[in-house]
């Protein structure tokens, strides 16, 4: 037994600012005091507050240590693991009462208002032990199940339960399940996706980095339930830790009899094998990770036949995300009214979105479904940075659209985001104040679809080029009122026409912006104008010759040679050699340049 | 669009014998050609014809198919990577942060467009989508070094050290 257990965040985030240094420093510093037998290291999954990282949190107290650095190292063993007294000046200030007295984590506000169901056991367990995730009941669930159910009694507890698919579409998991129970077949495939490709969400990668086995297990019930006896996840090549830590749990599940032959004597057998990625957007489709995983140019398929009949190596497969599955043991193990009486009438349970963007708090959160933007935004994220407003957030990545500020405390559910013109995706949550161009944020979107495009069907291949064309038009200050009726019948096309839901989205942001920030898109057109000072063939800059001291740094700043001026006199910009680089506004001490 | 490599072919007897002996031994398994790739691009660094044509050889698959895989995922690369690897992520978190402008700065800085690598095979640079360390973006990674909340400014003082 240990009387202390210092957690250090090794997930992606805090391991990116040096979090395993750190844990070595304080193995080093607690050998050096004599403390080993008494005080444990453990580099934990993420603990969700990446903003303020590497985190440190030491239990029993639950102190929360937030941008720790090396040198702050020594003091804290000295002081808080020697002495007992926690070192209040590197605490996460929302922790810390006027007082000085220390509060418990959960009385923050960034974790006030979470629910912590997919990630209960990220940042509270090793993740490279099993028997840490054993002692906060896991496996239970697989043991309920393969001993106490029936494949049709666990189905049946999935569909009750109300839980939908978290990664996009949000189709009813127990629905799926049931279709591929019910086709008879000499081998059958559970598939879980961990390619998650929406650029700015990470929660997959913190579960699977955080409680690899709670994924394991989950397959190993939805295999029970379906009559697979093969697993394979599907994880992108860019998440090495995760990867790493699946590879663990797996040899440590095998070598505890918990996958292979003969589970728990009960005549069950099941495998998981790790498939990786090599970076393709249109993989998270479900026939186009198939198609990967046997090998293949990862392109989807028209369907039916849906994978539940005809899926990885032409055998009947269901495909579930990493935060579905992580879902599935508490269900089993509390049951389905349990996970009913949360989130809203169609949505149950919780969704975890990673917040990012213009906000304070970065990181990741887990919500009771039906929690309004504004609480998101306000309370748990901690308002937007320098004061600035909140103009919208994206949700849903390249397949999702904008929520206006006007629509702030709509409750977030699969339905009301799609009736919005959004989607939940696999819950991207980027923060945009006025300084973020709408116009700028679709063509985004729109290059990224139209590079992750497969090519395998028209509409999309060649539809979202044309359609970042016309966008491209406006931003260069080319555009024409009709190019909007343009975009929009394009858009409506490209999502009727295209085979898979890579196409059928891809228009999405564009749609929504135009829907709830016209303006900007008219300002572009007919003023040649970019609000928010963004679309660089529409800016210019210029000095304003009361405020310039003449001290010639943007002279020599700029790259092209586009500033003229005597020393101590007023410079002047010539806007036909500007570039647009902004180089003269930053370094400009006296806010002299502007841009519009 | 792809860039083909102008740069000569120069793997060794040593290389060709250590992918050979993978492919041998891993030829049976389902779906084998994506990991025979990746192993591949892990043995070279990247996948020029002649490994490609190696692949094809061994797995006895069309030469045709195995350029098809490994023209399709952005983790393959046709041409050779700098001894440095830059990667700036232009993920919607790192977006709307400024990442754009860091990779518009590197372009100019080191004289070459994205997916290219230095005259002198000393860095090379790419745009990858999110690495998940969206707490501290704009984020760029050169080789396994993670350099998080960038600012323009510091770009030089941090090429400067490779």
């Amino acid at each position: 037994m240990y009387r202390s257990n210092v957690m250090v965040c090794g997930g992606t985030g805090c391991t990116s600012s040096g979090s395993d240094a750190i844990a070595r420093a304080f193995e080093e510093e607690i050998r050096a005091v004599g403390l080993e037998k008494e005080v444990r290291v453990v580099r934990t999954g993420c603990f969700g507050l990446c903003a303020l990282g590497p985190v440190v949190v030491i239990y029993p107290e639950g102190t929360f240590y937030s941008m720790v650095k090396e040198e702050h190292v020594k003091e804290i063993v000295d002081e808080h693991l020697l002495k007992g007294r926690p070192v209040t000046k590197y605490l996460y200030s929302e922790t810390v009462a006027e007082d000085g007295s220390v509060k418990a984590l959960d009385d923050t506000p960034f974790y006030r208002k979470q629910l912590r169901i997919a990630l209960r056991n990220c940042g509270r367990i090793d993740p490279e032990n099993i028997e840490e995730y054993i002692a906060f009941d896991g496996y239970r669930a697989l043991g309920k199940v393969l001993t106490e159910m029936t494949p049709e009694q666990v189905i049946q507890t999935v569909l009750d339960s109300g839980l939908r698919g978290r990664g996009g579409a949000g189709f009813p998991t127990g629905l799926k399940w049931r279709f591929a129970a019910g086709n008879a077949a000499d081998q059958k495939y559970v598939c879980c996706n961990a390619d998650e490709g929406d650029p700015g969400a990470f929660m997959d990668r913190s579960i699977l980095e955080g409680d690899p086995h709670v994924v394991i297990e989950a397959m190993a019930i939805a295999a029970y339930a379906i009559g697979a006896s093969q697993g394979y996840i599907y994880v992108r090549a860019e998440y090495p830790i995760a990867v790493h830590r699946l590879q663990v749990a797996i040899a440590q599940a095998r070598q505890y009899g918990l996958l292979g032959r003969d589970i728990f004597g009960t005549g069950f057998d099941f495998d998981v094998d790790v498939k990786l990625g090599a970076g393709a957007f249109v993989c998270g489709e479900e026939t186009a990770l198939m198609t990967s995983i046997e090998g293949k140019r990862g392109e989807p398929r028209p369907r039916p036949p849906f994978p539940a009949v005809k899926g990885l190596f032409g055998k009947p497969t269901i495909l579930n995300n990493v935060e579905t599955y992580a879902n599935v043991p508490q269900i089993i193990l509390n049951g389905a009214d349990w996970f009913r009486a949360m989130g809203t009438e169609k949505s149950k349970g919780t969704k975890v979105f990673a917040l990012g963007g213009k906000i304070n708090n970065t990181g990741l959160v887990e919500i009771p479904m039906g929690t309004t933007l504004r609480t998101i935004v306000e309370e748990i994220g901690g308002g937007i940075p320098g004061g600035k407003k909140f103009k919208a957030a994206q949700t849903g990545g390249p397949s999702g659209g904008c929520i206006p500020a006007s629509l702030i405390d709509t409750p977030i559910d699969y339905d009301n985001l799609i009736a919005i013109g959004s989607m939940m995706g696999s819950g991207g949550l980027i923060v945009m104040d006025e300084d973020t161009c709408m116009v700028d944020i679709a063509k985004f979107f729109l290059e990224f679809t139209v590079d992750e495009s497969c090519g395998k069907c028209t509409p999309c291949r060649v539809g979202t080029k044309r359609l970042l064309e016309l966008l491209n038009k406006i931003t260069d200050g080319k555009g024409t009122m009709e190019d909007l009726d343009k975009i929009t019948e394009l858009a409506e096309f490209i999502k009727a026409n295209s085979l898979c839901g890579l196409g059928q989205t891809a228009p999405n942001p564009v749609l929504s912006t135009l829907r709830y920030f016209r303006d900007e898109y008219v300002e572009h057109i007919r003023n040649k104008r970019c609000p928010a000072g963004v679309c660089k063939a529409l800016l210019n800059y210029q000095i304003d010759p009361v405020k310039c001291k003449g001290c010639t740094l943007c002279a020599r700043a700029c790259p092209a040679g586009a500033i003229s001026g005597t020393v101590r006199q007023p410079h002047r910009i010539d806007t036909a050699k500007c570039v647009k680089c902004g180089a003269c506004m930053e370094k400009c001490k006296f806010g002299a340049i502007s841009k519009g | 669009m792809r860039r083909f490599s102008t740069v000569p072919f120069a793997g060794t007897k040593q290389q060709e014998q250590q992918l050979r002996a993978w492919l041998e031994e891993h030829k049976q398994m389902p779906g084998v050609t994506m990991p025979a790739l990746q192993k591949a691009q892990e043995i070279y660094g990247y996948l020029p014809i002649e490994v490609q044509r190696i692949v094809a050889d061994v797995l006895g698959r069309p030469l045709a198919e195995v350029y098809g895989i490994s023209t399709f995922y952005a983790q393959f690369s046709l041409c050779p990577k700098g001894a440095y690897k830059i990667s700036v992520c232009l993920g919607t978190a790192c977006y709307v942060k400024g990442s754009g402008k860091i990779y518009e700065q590197l372009q100019e800085k080191l004289g070459i467009t994205g997916g290219e690598c230095t005259a002198d095979g000393k860095f090379s640079l790419d745009a990858c989508r999110c690495i998940g360390a969206c707490g501290l973006a704009p984020v760029m990674t050169i080789n396994d070094d993670v350099y998080g909340r960038l600012t323009g400014d510091e770009l030089d003082e941090i090429l400067a050290k490779y």
